[in-house]
């Protein structure tokens, strides 16, 4: 199989102008007539919603949650990223462009990335005309933060909830169209097939998760929008919900997985407590722009912080290693996240971990307090403030900027973070790989897009802070609308999809017999037990690094434990009636044929690039070494029932930007 | 530590609920749905169905948990969702009563999951700015003023979970509507369609049934971003403005 990405030609910064305004569109009355089924209703697939059914077309939105404003982007914290250089500081869409190539470990494709770039200043302008809430400085304008990986300002946020006001924006773009009726909306239903014909994608298998019906959607083209597969690792910053089983149907239906070994691993996620957690929760990586890191430098200091009986907060600052100023002074703090990462593992494996587990760094803010509290002090006029009014004073200024974040940490840890530092850890929160797409955002299937976190396209082995929520936009409110007339007008002739087509019969025979198979089990295994093991088995061996006889080993134990899932799993209950058990091991089934194929995507790559990290590859610094002689490729799998997959191999070409061993020091 | 669990089992919306007593063993450092996961994993070992209870993010922003905890929504602890909840806010030996929300306009799915597309339909109705996507001028030609877009923000922060109808005697969705009608009334953004707004997502907000504000502020005592009782006042000031200058 040929893998062509189908980036255009041309000059990097004319390439999608110029593409976009040569590519055949559908006119007015065709659009009427074609219908396409869009899955999922995070910010990707609401803003595809919304917007291909204000161009005119006939929309079908699917979601499993009871309403499109679940899906998780509404978690999203931080911020979102654009080129606006509205702080005069030197950015532009090249600068963006570039960190976020660099950023990626130059493993994304440059086309891509440079269109990115150039949507994010649209987005800005889109999201504040539909009310989101942007912070704002005292002149009324917008203001701005900076994020990992970059040295300008270029972050738009709405407080420690920028994710939800985005997603509140795109929704109710959505809910706008479903009053229009240009949109259908179906709520609780959920995605359980992809159904082709003649080749090309012209519909899904949808369960009613009220009713358990199976039900059929045709349309001339469908559009995915579901999100991340971090929940692979059982426990991750995503929410209960997220899952791969919408693309990893698509892949059993022949689309290709690209890059499933890239992973995102967050630096600042609260530490696990105990065996019965059931997710991790992130503390955004914006306080990563005041927070300091650090571990006790002596080993006797951290021996008695786990027995509680000494406070870090009396361990004296030459005592303390700031190891992420120490190691990479030119970013300091603000190393992209997986650096970051990597350094508090390695950190931990020195014995330096802060909580009983040892597995945990503090974030501390006290530095920030007396910064700011001095600033705050001077102007409003306070002369010669004594220490405890300035770490006051530097407390609101805090407060006025994370004070959510800090409420939220207080009320999972029962710890008063402005009076002792955080305790974090890494934790999986995103997936840069994903289904393989070209230019178009159109998988190898015609007529199947994947938009937002579900698709691999922009962020190569690494993803910069506040550089999800972007993508999801720009993909659905900027890109797809365009580019879905590359596949749609070719269609104007094709009549309406019938769902009488015996290729719908067969995929939801197929669904059916999924669902059969492991309600008959009745074993002594709940399904949660499953997806526990399967979450520790990814972690050990295809977690923050990763070897070949771990990634051997690790494949062959999700072997054993998918053929005793299908012997000793217990579902509960029936078919034909509300069951989120059904749901769930449905969806485990799925994250473990997924995590085979990320172990033999882990094994091939034999470097270390972003969030791949293969103990093989490393300098004696142990920074990672990547190898662009052999591996400046894309990894597209196709899978292969019972067999080892294929893997179709894209080059990266890179026309503008110069290779470099990436350094943040 | 051990507790006592009374909860609500129904199995559809047409069958009589009823409480079920169950004994679960917690830890001080869950999360209160952790401590309903453990009870889950027990009752499928056993041969029993699970409790159904909807939940998804676990850090208090995505709206879906929707219980009623000894009574108040949410449970006991303010600003505080029942994912955010923790077993330390319980002692060893505590019986607690976890009911579904309860309104007629969120029907009861089974157990402790309701029906709350109402709201979907009540911002369908109106709770938006009408701007396709490509229509926008540069986002900084909208100056706003910092406290104002503050204010707007802390309307706009409501999850849609609707613990304000559960809290309240009427079961109003008040709080809920003025808190999109004052995120958008605030932003210059949201003026043009302001009147509009505010009459078509009330007669919504009728039409699916949700009862009238009698000023009882046990909404804003419960609900869990701690939306305020003055953006009622608004709407209401709004709303009677609306329908005087409405042609």
């Amino acid at each position: 199989m040929i893998l062509e990405g189908k980036v255009p030609p041309g000059a990097l910064d004319e390439k999608w102008t110029k593409y976009r305004s040569t590519m055949p569109l559908v006119a007015p009355n065709n659009k009427r007539r074609i219908e396409i089924i869009v899955v999922g209703t995070g910010l990707a697939g609401a803003s595809a919603a919304a917007t291909l059914g204000e161009l005119g077309y006939k929309v079908k939105c699917f979601t499993f949650h009871d309403s499109p404003r679940r899906a998780h982007s509404i978690a999203a914290q931080g911020g979102i990223n654009a080129a606006k250089n509205y702080q005069n500081d030197g950015d532009s869409v090249y600068r963006l462009f570039y960190d976020t190539i660099k950023g990626g470990d130059y493993r994304s494709r440059e086309g891509n990335v440079h269109r990115l770039a150039e949507a994010s200043r649209e987005i800005i302008d889109q999201c504040v005309a539909q009310g989101v809430p942007f912070a704002r400085e005292y002149g009324g304008l917008l203001a701005n933060r900076s994020f990992g990986g970059v040295q300008v300002s270029r972050t738009f946020y709405a407080r420690g909830q920028t994710g939800q006001q985005l997603l509140l924006g795109a929704y109710q773009a959505l809910e706008r169209q479903i009053s229009l009726g240009s949109v259908t909306m179906y709520n609780r239903h959920e995605m359980l097939d992809l159904v082709t014909i003649d080749g090309k994608a012209r519909g899904i298998i949808a369960r009613n998760l009220l009713t358990g019906k199976l039900e059929r959607h045709a349309a001339h083209s469908v559009v995915m929008a579901t999100g991340g597969y971090g929940n692979v690792y059982y426990l991750s910053t995503n929410a209960m919900g997220c899952n791969v089983s919408a693309g990893w149907r698509a892949v059993k239906r022949g689309a290709l997985m690209a890059n499933p070994c890239y992973t995102q691993i967050h630096p600042t996620c609260i530490p696990v407590s105990g065996e019965y957690q059931s997710k991790l929760t992130l503390m955004s990586e914006s306080l990563r722009n005041d927070g300091r890191v650090w571990v006790p430098k002596k080993k006797e200091d951290v021996e008695r912080i786990r027995e509680g009986k000494l406070s870090p907060v009396d361990i004296a600052e030459e005592d303390r290693d700031y190891y992420l100023e120490r190691r990479y002074p030119a970013f300091g703090n603000l190393v992209p996240r997986d650096v970051a990462s990597r350094a508090a593992k390695k950190a931990t494996d020195d014995g330096f971990g802060v909580n009983k587990t040892g597995l945990a760094v503090y974030l501390d803010f006290e530095a920030a307090f007396e910064r700011y509290g001095k600033s705050e002090a001077h102007s409003s006029g306070v002369h010669n403030p004594d220490a405890a009014t300035v770490r006051k004073m530097g407390q609101k200024v805090v407060e006025a900027k994370y004070g959510n974040l800090f409420e939220m940490y207080e009320k999972i840890t029962g710890e008063n973070p402005y009076e002792t530092p955080m305790k974090i850890y890494p934790a999986v929160h995103y997936t840069m790989g994903g289904i393989w797409v070209d230019y178009n955002l159109e998988t190898n299937i015609p007529g199947l897009f994947a938009l937002g976190e579900l698709n691999f396209s922009d962020h190569g082995a690494n993803r910069l802070g506040a550089s999800a929520l972007m993508q999801g936009l720009a993909d659905g409110y900027f890109v797809i609308p365009y580019t879905i007339g590359s596949f749609l007008s070719k269609e104007i002739r094709t009549p309406a999809i019938s769902t009488d087509d015996p290729a719908f019969a067969a995929a939801e025979e197929d669904t059916r017999n999924r669902i059969d198979q492991l309600l008959a089990v009745q074993g002594k295994q709940t399904v949660d037990q499953f997806h526990r093991r399967l979450g520790l088995i990814m972690w050990e061996y295809c977690g923050m690094s990763r070897n070949a006889t771990g990634l051997q080993e690790g494949r062959k134990q999700i072997q054993e434990l998918r053929a005793e899932f299908y012997q000793d799993v217990r579902v509960p209950g029936s078919t034909m009636e509300f069951n989120p058990e059904l749901e769930k091991a449905l969806r485990v089934a799925d994250f473990m044929e997924l995590g085979e194929m990320m172990m033999e995507d882990a094994l091939n790559r034999e470097e270390s690039c972003g969030g791949h990290f293969r103990e093989e590859y490393q300098s004696a610094e142990g920074e990672a070494k990547r190898n662009d002689e052999d591996f400046t490729y894309v990894s597209a799998w196709e899978w292969k029932d019972g067999d080892d997959s294929v893997l179709h191999k894209e080059p990266l070409v890179f026309e503008n930007v110069e290779l470099k061993t990436r350094s943040y020091k | 530590m051990k507790l006592n669990l009374k909860v609500w089992r129904q199995k559809n919306g047409q069958a009589k609920g009823g409480f079920e007593t169950h004994q679960v063993v917690a830890d001080e450092h869950m999360s209160f749905l952790e401590m309903l996961d453990v009870l889950n994993q027990d009752l499928i070992i056993g041969g029993k169905e699970p409790l159904a209870f909807e939940h998804d993010c676990r850090e208090g922003i995505c709206g879906a948990c929707s219980m009623v905890i000894n009574g108040r929504p949410h449970g006991p602890n303010k600003g505080t969702t029942a994912c955010q909840l923790h077993m330390r806010s319980f002692k060893d030996g505590d019986t607690i009563h976890i009911e579904p929300f309860r309104a007629a306009s969120f029907p009861v799915i089974r157990d402790l999951v309701v029906d709350r597309s109402a709201f979907d339909r009540i911002i369908e109705s109106g709770g938006y700015v009408s701007v396709n996507t490509g229509q926008a001028q540069d986002a900084n030609a909208i100056p706003v003023e910092k406290n104002q877009a503050g204010e707007s923000f802390d309307a706009a922060t409501c999850i849609g979970c609707g613990a304000c109808v559960a809290a309240c005697p009427n079961a109003s969705a008040m709080l809920f509507v003025s808190a999109k009608v004052s995120h958008l009334a605030l932003l210059p953004q949201g003026q043009v369609e302001h009147e509009n707004r505010v009459q078509s997502m009330v007669t919504q907000m009728d039409k699916e049934g949700f009862g009238a504000c009698s000023n009882t502020y046990a909404c804003e005592a419960e609900c869990p971003k701690e939306i305020s009782i003055e953006n009622i006042a608004r709407l209401n000031r709004s709303y009677l403005g609306a329908s005087l200058s409405s042609k």
